[in-house]
């Protein structure tokens, strides 16, 4: 969806970083992105590289590392594996299930000079 | 001071730390020149794994013989050898002055500070702030005009609305009597908290009113930015498709509320009414459906009706708060 905003989130944390622990310069960005954060890992990709232009995160590797999407099926009353907001239960086919995990969108951590 | 060894300030991780500080730093490898062909799913755990082994060796600076290709994986790329080729590469105890900082920030965050801050002003005018999502021409603006009508002068309302570009919907408003507040959101394509700041600043008198929010028309990004409302509540006119949740999933899925509108339109259609309703409880079990027509006011009770039982509950919750505030403050008498 709106990658270019979430691009330009990641400047602006990575710039108030930059004040408080006193960097100047970033070499490499990893994310953790759930399946269910509604972002598009490719056009994220792309945005970034757009935005860090003229930036201290100007060429920095975008590193994405992906989260699994858990779910709390009602039916079943255990923890299951989803891709997709709208997944059945693997196991009774039921779509009784509230999302546990999967929608995280945060960045981890920086490689900074 | 020595980057490596991670003596910053902050919450800078110490990377293999040696006494001393008699590492021995070759910052000459380069990161500019050479071509790291990084496998991105190859992880960053990994490399952590490599730090956390690599520390000791070094600091005996004697690597025992065999390990050197075990431990350390080298690459090598003309003339230099690089010994961090995994995500961190620049884990490797003395090999870069680069440190890592770690962050654990969501994206969104500043966001929801603001919607924090919105939610808190909400509650302190007693205020019912519903966002209303849709795609373009569900009719929305209708909704709202008629909603206003309807509930005439029982208690204040304003309406604030989102739009790429123009005024027509705050004019539509405004001719009910209602206070409205158009945010043109220029190229974006949702709202978000701060704008909504910002548009609260400029409405009046709205001490136990209702708020709607009317967002940009899109059911994609509005899902993910939280403006600190009571709820959002999808509009989905019988004009679109039936499996329009299971398209947008996210949007139902943050909704707590889809009303079906244009129902006056369904005996010319194919609509589905209950394949709708059954995707939409496919991607939130929870979601509360509601029929009407704005135009033909056929199913307007229950719209009233449940946003009065918000506003109602939202008040009775406030009391309580206060209650048990005055509890307290009474217990320290």
């Amino acid at each position: 969806m709106h990658e270019m905003s979430i691009a330009e989130g990641i400047i602006q944390v990575i710039e108030e970083q930059a004040r408080v622990q006193a960097f100047s310069k970033v070499n490499a960005v990893w994310l953790e992105i759930g399946p269910l954060a509604s972002v598009e890992k490719e056009a994220l990709s792309f945005c970034f590289d757009a935005v860090t232009r003229h930036t201290l995160a100007e060429g920095a590797r975008l590193q994405i590392i992906d989260l699994p999407g858990q779910a709390w099926c009602l039916g079943c009353s255990q923890t299951v594996a989803v891709t997709q907001r709208f997944d059945s239960c693997p196991h009774c086919g039921g779509y009784q299930l509230q999302v546990t995990a999967g929608d995280e969108l945060r960045i981890k951590e920086l490689e900074v000079v | 001071m020595c980057t490596v060894c991670g003596c910053s300030e902050g919450e800078t991780r110490i990377e293999g730390q040696a006494s001393g500080h008699h590492h021995p730093h070759s910052h000459d490898h380069h990161h500019d020149g050479h071509s790291h062909s990084h496998s991105h799913d190859h992880s960053h755990d990994h490399s952590h794994e490599h730090e956390q082994r690599l520390a000791p060796l070094n600091n005996n600076l004697q690597l025992p013989e065999g390990l050197d290709s075990a431990v350390f994986v080298a690459s090598a790329s003309g003339q230099d050898l690089h010994y961090g080729k995994g995500a961190a590469h620049a884990h490797a105890p003395g090999l870069s002055q680069a440190r890592m900082v770690q962050i654990e920030q969501d994206i969104l965050g500043k966001n929801d500070r603001y919607a924090a801050v919105n939610r808190s002003r909400f509650e302190q005018l007693n205020l019912l702030a519903l966002n209303l999502v849709s795609s373009p021409g569900s009719g929305k603006t209708t909704l709202l005009t008629e909603t206003i009508k309807l509930l005439g002068q029982r208690w204040p309302m304003a309406v604030i609305e989102g739009d790429q570009q123009t005024s027509n919907d705050a004019d539509r408003i405004r001719a009910t009597g209602v206070q409205a507040i158009q945010v043109n959101t220029g190229k974006g394509c949702h709202l978000d908290a701060h704008m909504v700041g910002h548009a609260l600043d400029r409405l009046e008198q709205l001490d136990g009113g209702t708020l709607f929010i009317e967002n940009v028309g899109n059911l994609v990004c509005p899902a993910a930015f939280d403006l600190g409302e009571a709820h959002k509540v999808a509009i989905l006119s019988v004009t679109e498709g039936e499996d329009k949740p299971l398209k947008y999933p996210d949007m139902f899925h943050a909704a707590d509320l889809m009303i079906l509108n244009k129902v006056d339109l369904l005996p010319y259609l194919d609509f589905d009414v209950d394949a709708c309703i059954d995707a939409a409880r496919r991607v939130n079990p929870n979601i509360q459906v509601l029929q009407c027509s704005a135009r033909s006011g056929e199913g307007m009770d229950s719209w009233l009706n449940w946003i009065e039982q918000q506003r109602g509950e939202r008040i009775q919750a406030r009391i309580q708060r206060l209650k048990d505030q005055m509890l307290q403050l009474e217990s320290l008498l």
